[in-house]
Parts: structure tokens; C-alpha cells; sequence
């Protein structure tokens, strides 16, 4: 299938950008690698008037490094950020999700900032986003700019905090060096969404956690963090038996959903299992 | 409209599409690079597939607009002076296609996967080619031909 007709504007900066977004309102809809917008609008599930591509945005692009934070632009591919050294050593993490997301083809499009505002519950970039503690940066009309934690980020289905008329131009992640990472994803055939995916990364000292950060993927409306998890976590050793019992707890208080892949209380179970094994694997146990 | 000027298989074409022209129709139907299929309507079958700036997209989910001053190379660029490229000549040889409605598309990919890795192993193939579906051949002997031209790539490199 093909889109219905829209208008085509390419700008190449972001206070362009943003001017076209106010000019054309509730009628326009950005363009990032396309990877799901493209979808939606063959599909017709949403036909724009104006398509607003962000691709010829080089200020959007790449990863750069200031102090203990990785900055990396919007419209950095999927394919660049596994490609980056300092993501790899910074936000191993990362790295694991991405590894898992589509193939290489939707890789080399897709991009980090078109997949978080996109906001699918089944995506596989939010959890570790969260997990790892990453700011938003949006900017807005008249060249404003605002910064957003995680947790108000995500606000539900397909909703963040990025509102009409403005953009997210970065994340900000700490960055978490020297941190064990594992993504666990469960899908039932290759190149499937997340049934329910965990993101764990770990500060390991002497055998024990000193640290645990973990997200989850599709247990909810929005991708969550398991700060309970996280604090039952620290100290312990790490082993099967001490992990086990830290992360019982990780389904309590979600609300995931029920359909063709399995219902919420198969997916509660799945959680637990899955977080115990990303836990240890990022662990090195 | 808008008007795009692209390099498709060493050639370039200046056209007037409309914005909502997929880069898969625009290869087909303007420019006649009819070896490039579309095979799904969810981008998930990787029939479509084709370099962009020498890297593989599914063209059935780039904009034609978005390829305006870029660089594309289809199935039909691949061959040089009447000679098969060696993955085309290995997935002739390993018998790696039955209908050959996914080869293009897995073709491209294979190569986009041995210009990343050139000795890719049985495992790093299957994953590389995880987004192009085949339902005929069982993806057996799309692996070997892939594995067949690993090695003549590699000995080629070595005796240029
Ligand atoms: C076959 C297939 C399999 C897939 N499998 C997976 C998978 O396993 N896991 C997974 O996580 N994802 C998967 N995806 C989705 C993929 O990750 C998308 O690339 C991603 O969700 C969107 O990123 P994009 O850059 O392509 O954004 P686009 O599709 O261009 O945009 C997505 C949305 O975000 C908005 N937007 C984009 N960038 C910005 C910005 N900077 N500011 C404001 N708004 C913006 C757009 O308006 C649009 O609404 C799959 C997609 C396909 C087609
Ligand atoms: S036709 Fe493009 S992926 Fe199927
Ligand atoms: S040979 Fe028929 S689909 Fe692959």
C-alpha cells in the first residue's frame, strides 16, 4: 500500500524544523528513519498533510562525550550507536537492547530518538533508557530547550513528554563504566517484538552487586524501572539462589498486558525468570 | 512533486515523484530496476532490500525524497561487465533459491553482511539475514552459498 498525499519539507536545522511544526499544528508529523512512521502511514492508520523530515539535521546526529555523560543526538541511527566505542564502554547496556531490536536493515534507519518518541510498550530502547537513568532534551518554540527525567518521559501508550511543536533533540546518559549489561528479550521467533524484555546493568565488586540498575519492556503501558529490584539487589552475592529471591518481587505493582502472545499473569511470571537471568548474565555469574 | 536526483546503479536520474513515493516504486516503476520485488506489506520480508550509500535499507520503507542526493545500488547493479557477482554466483551454484522471489533482497543483504564481516560465521549469517524471508528454500543452502563466497571474496582480496 501506499500513503495518502502529503507535503514534503526537509529543513536543515532545528529552529527550521520547529518553525514548520508550528506553522503547520496538529497537521504535520516528523519523519525520523521512518521505520515506524512509514508503516502507519501505508497503512493509513494516521495521513498527515506535511511530513517534516529530520534527516538532513546534522546538529541531530552522532554521540559526543561531556564529562560523565554521553550526549547522543536524536537521529542517531540504531547502527551508529552499536558502532560507538563510548557507548559500548559507557552504556554497555545500550548496546545489548539495540542488538535485539528488528534487523540490520531497520537498523541501519531507525534511529534512538524516533524509537523512544515513538513509545511502543513492546520497544526495546526505552527500558534500558530508564534503567540507565537518561535525560530527554526537547526543544521547543523561540529556540527553548527543556530537559525531562526519565520517569516523566514516558507518560503512556505511545505518549512522552515531547509535546505538538516541539522535538527531542537528545538523551543524556550517565554514564555507567565499567558496569556488567544484559538485555533479555523473550520473543518466541527471531525478529519479533518483546513479548517482555529486561534490561539489567550491574556494578559488581568482589563477588557482590554493589549496584543494580533494571528496566522492563512491554510490562505495562510504558516501559518501567524496578527500583525495589534494584535496592533488594545491592549487596548480595551473585549467585542464583540470593538473585532469585531479590527479584521475586519485580511483577508486583504492573500491569502488563494480555494478548495473542500470552496473557499479564504469564507475562508476570515471565519477568521474574527473565530478570533473574539478565541480572546474573550482566553480573558475569 | 519534488524533484529528486539519485544514483541508482551508477547511473543518475533526475525525477519528479510525489513526496508519498515509496523508494521501492520509485526503482520499479520510473526507473525500470524491476529486479528489486516487494514482497510484504509490513517491511518485514526483506524482498525489497537494496543499498543505500552502500548500506542496506528495505525500500519499501524509505520515501524516494529521502534518497534525493544519495546513492542507491539494486540487484541489477551488482553484476560487472557480464560477470555474476560472486554471492550471486554462489547462491547459482549452492542452489540457494527455489521460486527466487526472496533473492534479490537476500542477495543485497548478504552482501551488506560479508562488507561487514568478511568471515562471518554459520551463526553471525543466519542473523545477519534475520530480516529477509525465504519460504521456499529452508535457508540451508542460502547459508552455504553465503559461506562459498566468504571464501571467494576473501581470496580474491588476497590475490589483488
Ligand atoms: C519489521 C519491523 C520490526 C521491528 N522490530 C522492532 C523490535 O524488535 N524492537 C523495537 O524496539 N522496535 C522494532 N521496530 C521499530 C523500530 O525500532 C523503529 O525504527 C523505531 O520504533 C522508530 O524509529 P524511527 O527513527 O524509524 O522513527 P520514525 O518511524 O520516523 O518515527 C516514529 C515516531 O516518532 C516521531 N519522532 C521521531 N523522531 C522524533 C523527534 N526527534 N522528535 C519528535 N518526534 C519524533 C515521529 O513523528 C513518529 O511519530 C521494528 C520495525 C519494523 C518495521
Ligand atoms: S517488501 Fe520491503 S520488507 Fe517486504
Ligand atoms: S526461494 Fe522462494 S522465497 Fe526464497
Amino acid at each position: 500500500m501506499i500513503p495518502a498525499q502529503f507535503d514534503y519539507i526537509a529543513p536543515s536545522s532545528v529552529e527550521e524544523a520547529i518553525r514548520a511544526l508550528a506553522e503547520h499544528g496538529d497537521d504535520a508529523k516528523v519523519l525520523a528513519g521512518g521505520q515506524s512512521l512509514l508503516p502507519i502511514l501505508r497503512m493509513r492508520l494516521n495521513a498527515p498533510g506535511v511530513v517534516i523530515d529530520l534527516g538532513r539535521i546534522g546538529e541531530l546526529q552522532g554521540i559526543t562525550e561531556e564529562g560523565d555523560t554521553l550526549v547522543i543526538g536524536a537521529m542517531t541511527t540504531y547502527a551508529a550507536v552499536l558502532a560507538s566505542e563510548a557507548v559500548g564502554t559507557h552504556a554497555a547496556l545500550l548496546s545489548k537492547a539495540i542488538q535485539t531490536v528488528a534487523d540490520p536493515q531497520i537498523r541501519h534507519r531507525g534511529t534512538i530518538g524516533g524509537a523512544l518518541v515513538h513509545a511502543d510498550p513492546a520497544g526495546d530502547v526505552g527500558a534500558p533508557a530508564l534503567a540507565l537513568g537518561a535525560e530527554f532534551v526537547i526543544a521547543g518554540p523561540g529556540g527553548s530547550s527543556r530537559t525531562v527525567a526519565g520517569d516523566d518521559f514516558f507518560e503512556d501508550l505511545f505518549t512522552t513528554a515531547v509535546g505538538e511543536g516541539e522535538l527531542l533533540t537528545h538523551i543524556r546518559v550517565p554514564k555507567h563504566t565499567g558496569w556488567g549489561a544484559h538485555y533479555e528479550k523473550f520473543v518466541r521467533v527471531s525478529h519479533q517484538w518483546s513479548i517482555v524484555g529486561i534490561a539489567a546493568t550491574v556494578r559488581s565488586e568482589g563477588g557482590s552487586i554493589a549496584e543494580a540498575r533494571v528496566g522492563l519492556t512491554n510490562m505495562g503501558s510504558t516501559p518501567l524501572r524496578a527500583k525495589a529490584v534494584e535496592e533488594a539487589l545491592v549487596g548480595k552475592p551473585a549467585t542464583d539462589e540470593a538473585v532469585r529471591a531479590a527479584v521475586a518481587s519485580v511483577a508486583e505493582g504492573t500491569n502488563p498486558p494480555s494478548d495473542l502472545n500470552g496473557d499479564s499473569d504469564y507475562r508476570k511470571h515471565l519477568a521474574t525468570v527473565l530478570t533473574r537471568r539478565a541480572v546474573l548474565a550482566a553480573a558475569g555469574a | 512533486m519534488s524533484r529528486i536526483t539519485v544514483i541508482v546503479d551508477g547511473v543518475s536520474y533526475t525525477d519528479e515523484v510525489e513526496p508519498r513515493t515509496l523508494l521501492v516504486h520509485y526503482l520499479r516503476e520510473t526507473v525500470g530496476k524491476t529486479g528489486t520485488v516487494v514482497g510484504c506489506d509490513t517491511s518485514n520480508c526483506g524482498a525489497c532490500t537494496v543499498h543505500l550509500d552502500g548500506t542496506s535499507v528495505k525500500s519499501c520503507n524509505v520515501l524516494a525524497v529521502q534518497a534525493d542526493g544519495h546513492e542507491v545500488t539494486t540487484i541489477e547493479g551488482l553484476a560487472q561487465n557480464g560477470e555474476l557477482h560472486p554471492v550471486q554466483k554462489a547462491f547459482h551454484e549452492c542452489h540457494a533459491l527455489q521460486c527466487g522471489y526472496c533473492t534479490p533482497g537476500m542477495i543485497m543483504q548478504a552482501c551488506d553482511v560479508l562488507k561487514n564481516n568478511p568471515d562471518p560465521s554459520e551463526q553471525e549469517i543466519r542473523e545477519g539475514l534475520e530480516g529477509n524471508l525465504c519460504r521456499c528454500t529452508g535457508y540451508h543452502n542460502i547459508v552455504k552459498a553465503v559461506q562459498q563466497a566468504a571464501g571467494e571474496l576473501s581470496s580474491q582480496a588476497v590475490s589483488s
